[in-house]
């Protein structure tokens, strides 16, 4: 699962920031505002991208870089969202 | 204002038939559709198309001396020629007309080449001094008339714009690599550099002396500041006083013409502070405007206030989305480089319109911003320097949020975000470039769309390191303020706000702007101020809002900075947009020109098509960078369309 969010990032990020077909040239832990892949408003389309693609939601608080800055740190924040989603659902 | 075209041979040898010359000059009919004339002998030809402004009968060109020995074909105005003309008169000159024009050719009999530094005004011309046989051109110290140059096969060919060059036998269009580079780092290319191969800009401030087989370009006059800590103190209410007077003057001198003069009013501070000084010297004065649709862009609201107070008679048109990107194809053939931005498309509408009420003269409030301190990017540079002493303060960044309020984008992005991105270069406060390094950064995202070949061209240039190579060596000795001032007065100001967002686009439809700001000896007062009389605190343009805000409504200097901007990617991706902007940004196109990564663009299009949220800065700009410069090669190199 962890897999499949990080595959469907990186490609979001290849397509959307680097304009190419696939995110292969940027490592897991690069960070995207350091590369400058990033740009000034590109966190927002990041942001609306995890929620439409995932079901979740990315409250202003968790606008961080350490849960948006690098392709590791994405797939991390979108598991433990939808783990706790799945937890409140079970609950 | 004109336009001028013209060669000369470097050493004795048949120059191109009178034919060439008159299709050079045809080639800017645009710039002066009231008469033409050329001149030709066996060396030079001086060829002019004329916008008759001053001396509407006497003051036909190329003009000469009685005795035929000085010609000059000439491209601007003279503002101060009414005190050089009494002073020459003075010394036993005997003038045949009333223009302008008359006095450059007997200030240079008088004093020769050095003249040009006796001159106030916007000018490009061409002497051809047929004694001495020497060619010498000019051109005004802030670079608001264009003058380009080539060398092929022994002759010196020359022109207010580009498009005449490639008139002339055996020259044709290729962009330059270098060029564009440049364009897609700082906004325009670098005079002497242009979007041509092999086709120079004669840097403002400059004059080539062409004789004895050789062209010398040197400078006449440069921008300067003070070394921190030379000032004395400053007093506000004097430097307010001395700001007015000069301004005022300088106002003065730019209403002689025996046409009327307008003026545009944006609805900002400055347009609306050389309103109210014109108005002192037209109570009838005619102002024009522009309305966009989005509220964003919109300033109509501020331009009826000021209409209101200042009682102009008004003339106002709405812009739509539709517009822009009909006029953007003539709006790239007339600027002559890639833009980054609409609002050149934007501007050339308003030149129309005032053009369509009858008038081909208007003073702007462009330069304020250089000369007073008015821009968010001097003010991002001092927060960016004060966080860069304690770059783990909390607190400090937070400053940012205060700069470019009017964009939205950049506002809504959470702190860490705004943070990270005004980070870039905060370790470099020793670099030159430092205030600037977060602007050409992203700028130069536009770069991760070049093709191979482009790539290969570019051969690891590096611009910003160019840029850096040219810099005066008392330049690490300047303010922050006044480094920053520097740069944004010699990259973006001649390149693109004068050029593609001033001359190209008000010439196209034959309308001269005039600057009150940028009379030289204004701009000399503005750097010799001390830094806080321009920014103080987070207030910019501090002495000037002081000194002239009493003439406005106090809505008009509180508000907070906000540039000429039109919608960008958007005018051009709706249902009814024109069949030359898909066909342009096509993949075969774009392989068939070559500068840029065919499936890159496609991406880069469908993105600003379907946003996800508000299209970012870095994808409008290369998205109207990548369209321009198909434009470009579409037009002049080879048709792609």
């Amino acid at each position: 699962m962890k897999h499949d969010i990080s595959l469907a990032v990186r490609r979001f990020i290849g397509e959307n920031f680097m304009f190419r077909d696939d995110g292969d040239a940027i490592t897991h832990d690069a960070s995207l505002l350091d590369a400058g892949i990033i740009d000034s408003t590109g966190v927002l389309e990041l942001v609306c991208f995890l929620e439409s693609s995932f079901g979740i939601e990315v409250h202003d608080e968790e606008m961080l870089p350490e849960n948006l800055d690098s392709i590791r740190a994405i797939s991390a924040y979108v598991s433990r969202k939808l783990e706790s989603r799945k937890i409140e659902l079970v609950a | 204002m004109c336009g001028i075209a013209g060669f000369f041979a470097l050493t004795p040898r048949t120059l191109a038939p009178r034919g060439v010359l008159e299709r050079m000059v045809e080639a800017v009919r645009h710039r002066g559709p009231d008469d033409a004339g050329v001149y030709l002998d066996r060396r030079a030809g001086l060829g002019h198309r004329r916008l008759s402004i001053i001396d509407l009968a006497g003051g036909k060109q190329p003009l000469a001396t009685a005795d035929e020995k000085l010609w000059v074909t000439f491209n601007g105005e003279i503002f101060n020629y009414v005190e050089l003309t009494k002073e020459l008169t003075a010394r036993g000159r005997q003038f045949r007309t009333r223009s302008d024009t008359e006095t450059i050719l007997h200030a240079y009999a008088e004093y020769g080449p050095a003249c040009v530094e006796s001159f106030n005004g916007d000018f490009a011309y061409a002497i051809w001094d047929r004694e001495r046989q020497r060619l010498v051109m000019a051109r005004d110290r802030m670079g608001v008339r264009p003058l380009y140059y080539t060398v092929h096969d022994g002759v010196l060919v020359f022109a207010s714009e580009v498009k005449s060059l490639f008139l002339y036998p055996g020259l044709r269009a290729e962009l330059d690599p270098l060029g564009l580079d440049q364009c897609f780092t700082f906004w325009s290319p670098l005079a002497p550099r242009t979007a041509f191969k092999g086709v120079h800009e004669l840097p403002p401030g400059h004059q080539l002396i062409a004789e004895h087989g050789t062209l010398k370009v040197q400078p006449y006059w440069k921008l300067r500041f003070p070394a921190r800590g030379e000032r004395s103190r400053a007093d506000a209410d004097a430097i307010g006083e001395q700001v007015e007077a000069l301004l005022a003057d300088a106002t003065r001198i730019r209403m002689r013409a025996d046409v009327p003069v307008g003026a545009y009013l944006s609805g900002g501070f400055d347009s609306s502070v050389t309103t109210a000084l014109a108005k002192g010297y037209n109570e009838g004065l005619r102002t024009f405007s522009l309305e966009f649709e989005s509220p964003e862009l919109d300033e109509s609201a501020y331009q009826r206030t000021l209409v209101e107070a200042l009682g102009t008679d008004h003339s106002s048109l709405r812009c739509k989305g539709g517009d822009i990107a009909a006029a953007f194809e003539q709006v790239i053939r007339h600027t002559e480089r890639p833009v980054l931005r609409a609002a050149p498309a934007a501007l050339y509408l308003l030149a129309r319109q005032v053009r369509d009420h009858g008038f081909k003269v208007v003073l702007t409030g462009e330069g304020a911003d250089e000369v007073f301190g008015g821009y968010d990017i001097f003010k991002e540079a001092l927060v960016r320097r004060f966080w860069a002493r304690q770059p783990n303060s909390k607190w400090r960044p937070l400053l940012l949020r205060r700069l470019y309020p009017y964009l939205g984008g950049l506002q809504s992005q959470p702190a860490r975000y705004l943070e990270a991105f005004f980070r870039t270069g905060l370790a470099a406060g020793d670099d030159p470039l430092f205030s600037h390094l977060p602007r050409f950064a992203l700028t130069r995202r536009i770069s991760q769309f070049y093709s191979g070949d482009l790539r290969r061209a570019i051969n690891g240039y590096d611009p910003l390191e160019d840029l850096r190579s040219t810099l005066p060596p008392e330049f690490g000795s300047w303010h922050p303020l006044s480094r920053a001032q520097y740069l944004e007065t010699g990259c973006l100001l001649p390149g693109y706000i004068l050029s593609s967002q001033g001359d190209r686009v008000a010439m196209a439809h034959a309308v001269e702007g005039r600057f009150p700001f940028l009379d030289h000896r204004v701009v000399e007062l503005g750097a010799a101020l001390p830094p806080a009389m321009k920014v103080k605190g987070l207030r910019e343009k501090y002495v000037l809002r002081r000194a002239l805000g009493r003439h406005l409504p106090r809505a008009i200097v509180e508000r907070p900075k906000q540039p000429y901007r039109a919608p960008d990617s958007e005018s051009f991706l709706h249902a009814g947009a024109p069949g030359y902007v898909d066909a342009l940004l096509a993949p075969e196109a774009i392989g068939r020109a070559g500068y840029f990564e065919p499936r890159a663009v496609r991406r880069l299009v469908d993105k600003c098509r379907n946003p996800l949220g508000p299209v970012s800065a870095g994808d409008n700009m290369a998205f109207i960078g990548i369209l321009s410069t198909q434009l470009l090669h579409s037009c002049y190199v080879q048709a792609l369309i």
